[in-house]
């Protein structure tokens, strides 16, 4: 029935769709395999009753959902949103001008200041979480010369405070940050920034109407990029923290590996999960906004 | 009208070992269509941005209506500056885009929007005000950028390659428009181009410049038909050139003999330019040169043969009225009016 020239046409769309499976399946696979059936299966846990020793039993319940509402759980839910938002504000403040410094550099100086950027991710996460503890001690560097300059006459107790979790979460996230502005500010057309100058705007003036707003997308991402681990974090509140501090993130290895209360420690890890839909929904909102309809950041 | 509104003097500006500028003087006069036409490299661009104040030159000054600009601040000069990329604002629709310059002279509300919309009117976008940069076509785009260029009614409108992110349709279309808008909003405008034919059709003066050189500053006509060396006779249209010895009546070529061409001074290095609508195919007893054919292209109007002449190295250009009665490889003869010819130093 249909033309030749339509079978044609038949033919190379199936062998388009082939080339797109073959170019996808390996990610395909992994994320299928590695994140959505462990996803399923939080999610199938948090409808389910608690096993004496851990695991589930196979009976529907929706009580796991109550227990988040109890206080003692919404103010460590709420202390974590507190800490991992300070933490964001505070990345956002010193990773913008960072981000757009280097943007600004002579191009053959700015992959290595990208470098070193990231060059603390070479090294192992716990080991420069204890390196904290030692400078933060009462006996550390930091305490110790404040003291020898004659700044303090005892030592602060730095360690083992909020103040030190969000200073650990800072450190850690804070290339997370760095990178997306980055990467926003450098694509950035200059003509732009020239046009706004030609059309009478001031050097601060062009910054807050045109680069800010066209560089929003990317800072966005950054502070999800921060705000989410920081909030799931659990190394840093208990070596930082030393244990003073909860995080959501502690409370949901404890409700698996100490407590033995998978369906509950499956629905505080669902609330994070929604947390970031929500999120990246709002920054996907946004850029589009930004961008006007039908392209993206 | 022929007032000096912009004077720029002894212009100069290097960019590490490369010469950008090198002492460009330019009159700009009020009410003016002026072109700065160059190849790509030689320099147009950095004079632009000088005037907008991107660029600060080594050496020089350039005033507008008596006034230093080199003092002020690129957001102070009263000179709007139509990029090349638009560099619309991608994030706000085209009456934001249009009103931004406004905004920044605090003006009033209402004033603004009187004057957008009168603008918007202007260029025929009324209908698309709402709509951002994105959703244009490349044509209403390059109209918006002009809109939000006049809509500050400068002194003076800097054009960067106005029209070379167009396709030719649109072009065509857009030079005119250009012009209609330059005598009805009362602009100097400044385009730099590089092509001859967008400048030769809307300027009415043009300077030509090659490796930061003003090579010549005239009309389209006078560049045609006058030009002052052998750069801007080779750049402006198409020509013949004859190297040789300069006599009285012409210009001794070797291995071709005396070509007629223009009285002047004899006995220097010299070349002659002969513009191929200005040779004729003649008998054989009247000929001063005699070619065989080479090619012929038929362009409507008109036909360009392509000749070679035994001891010239270049093709030799001929145009003709209508279709060309000659086939490849017919020899045929030459001859022009010395009085059109223009002959030029060295």
């Amino acid at each position: 029935m249909t033309s030749p020239a339509a079978q044609g046409r038949g033919a190379e769309r199936r062998r388009a769709l082939g080339a797109r499976f073959v170019f996808l399946g390996p990610g395909l696979f992994y994320v299928t395999v590695f994140m959505a059936i462990p996803l399923l299966l939080v999610l199938s846990y948090a409808f389910l009753k608690r096993g004496r020793f851990g695991g589930v039993k196979m009976e529907f319940t929706l009580d796991n959902f109550h227990r988040v509402i109890e206080s003692v759980y919404v103010s460590v839910i709420g202390n974590s949103i507190l800490i991992a938002a300070i933490t964001t504000v505070l990345a956002l403040l010193i990773g913008y001008p960072t981000a757009y410094a280097i943007a600004r550099l002579p191009r053959k100086w700015r992959n290595l200041a990208l470098v070193l950027v990231v060059l603390p991710f070479w090294t192992n996460f716990l080991i420069r979480t204890y390196a904290w503890i030692l400078l933060l001690n009462s006996e550390g560097p930091l305490n110790k010369g404040l003291m020898a300059v004659g700044i303090l006459h005892e030592p602060l107790d730095l360690l083992y405070t909020r103040g030190a979790v969000v200073a650990g979460l800072l450190y850690a996230y804070l290339p997370l940050m760095i990178l997306p502005i980055y990467a926003s500010v450098e694509r950035l057309d200059n003509s732009l920034i020239e046009a706004a100058t030609n059309l009478g705007a001031s050097r601060a003036r062009a910054f807050f109407t045109v680069t800010l707003p066209l560089t929003l997308p990317g800072t966005m991402i950054g502070a999800i990029f921060v705000f989410v681990p920081s909030l799931g974090n659990f190394i840093v509140p208990e070596l930082l923290g030393g244990g003073k501090t909860v995080m959501i993130g502690n409370l949901i290895r404890d409700q698996f590996l100490k407590a033995r209360d998978w369906p509950f420690g499956a629905v505080l890890a669902l609330i994070m999960v929604a947390l970031l839909i929500l999120l990246f929904a709002g920054q996907a909102a946004i850029s589009r906004r930004i961008n006007g309809r039908g392209r993206h950041a | 009208m022929n007032n000096t509104l912009l004077s720029i003097a002894g212009v100069s500006k290097t960019f590490g070992d490369v010469t950008a500028l090198d002492d460009v003087s330019i009159d700009i006069r009020e009410n003016e269509f002026f072109a700065l036409l160059g190849p790509s490299g030689c320099g147009k661009t950095t004079l632009l941005r000088v005037l907008a104040g991107f660029e600060v030159p080594d050496m020089g000054s350039v005033n507008l209506a008596g006034q230093n600009l080199l003092s002020l601040p690129p957001n102070k000069r009263p000179i709007n500056l139509m990029f090349q990329s638009y560099a619309l604002f991608p994030h706000m629709s085209v009456e934001k885009n249009v009103a931004y310059g406004l905004q920044r002279e605090s003006l009033g509300k209402d004033e603004i929007r009187t004057r957008v919309a009168e603008v918007l009117a202007t260029v025929g976008l009324t209908d698309k005000a709402s709509r951002r940069p994105a959703q244009l076509s490349g044509g209403q785009r390059q109209r918006v950028a002009l809109a939000r260029a006049i809509v500050k009614r400068p002194r003076l409108l800097l054009l960067d390659e106005p029209l070379s992110a167009l396709d030719r349709k649109v072009r065509a279309e857009m030079q005119l428009e250009l012009k209609r808008l330059q005598h009805e909003v009362g602009i100097t405008f400044v385009v730099v181009t590089h092509d001859q034919d967008e400048a030769m059709s809307m300027a009415d003066r043009i300077a030509v410049m090659s490796e930061g050189v003003v090579k010549q500053v005239a009309s389209p006509v006078d560049l045609y038909s006058r030009p002052e060396n052998l750069f801007v006779a080779d750049f402006i249209g198409s020509s013949n050139a004859f190297h040789g010895v300069a006599s009285a009546d012409g210009v001794h070529v070797d291995g071709l003999g005396l070509l007629p061409g223009t009285v002047g001074a004899s006995s220097a290095e010299a070349t002659l330019i002969i513009r191929p609508e200005d040779i004729r195919l003649v008998e054989q007893s009247q000929a001063a040169l005699t070619g065989s054919v080479v090619d012929t292209q038929f362009t409507g109007g008109s036909s360009t043969i392509a000749l070679s002449i035994a001891g010239h190295a270049a093709p030799v250009l001929v145009t003709c009225q209508g279709s060309s009665n000659v086939t490849r490889g017919e020899s045929v003869h030459l001859a022009w009016d010395a009085s059109r010819t223009i002959k030029l130093p060295k």
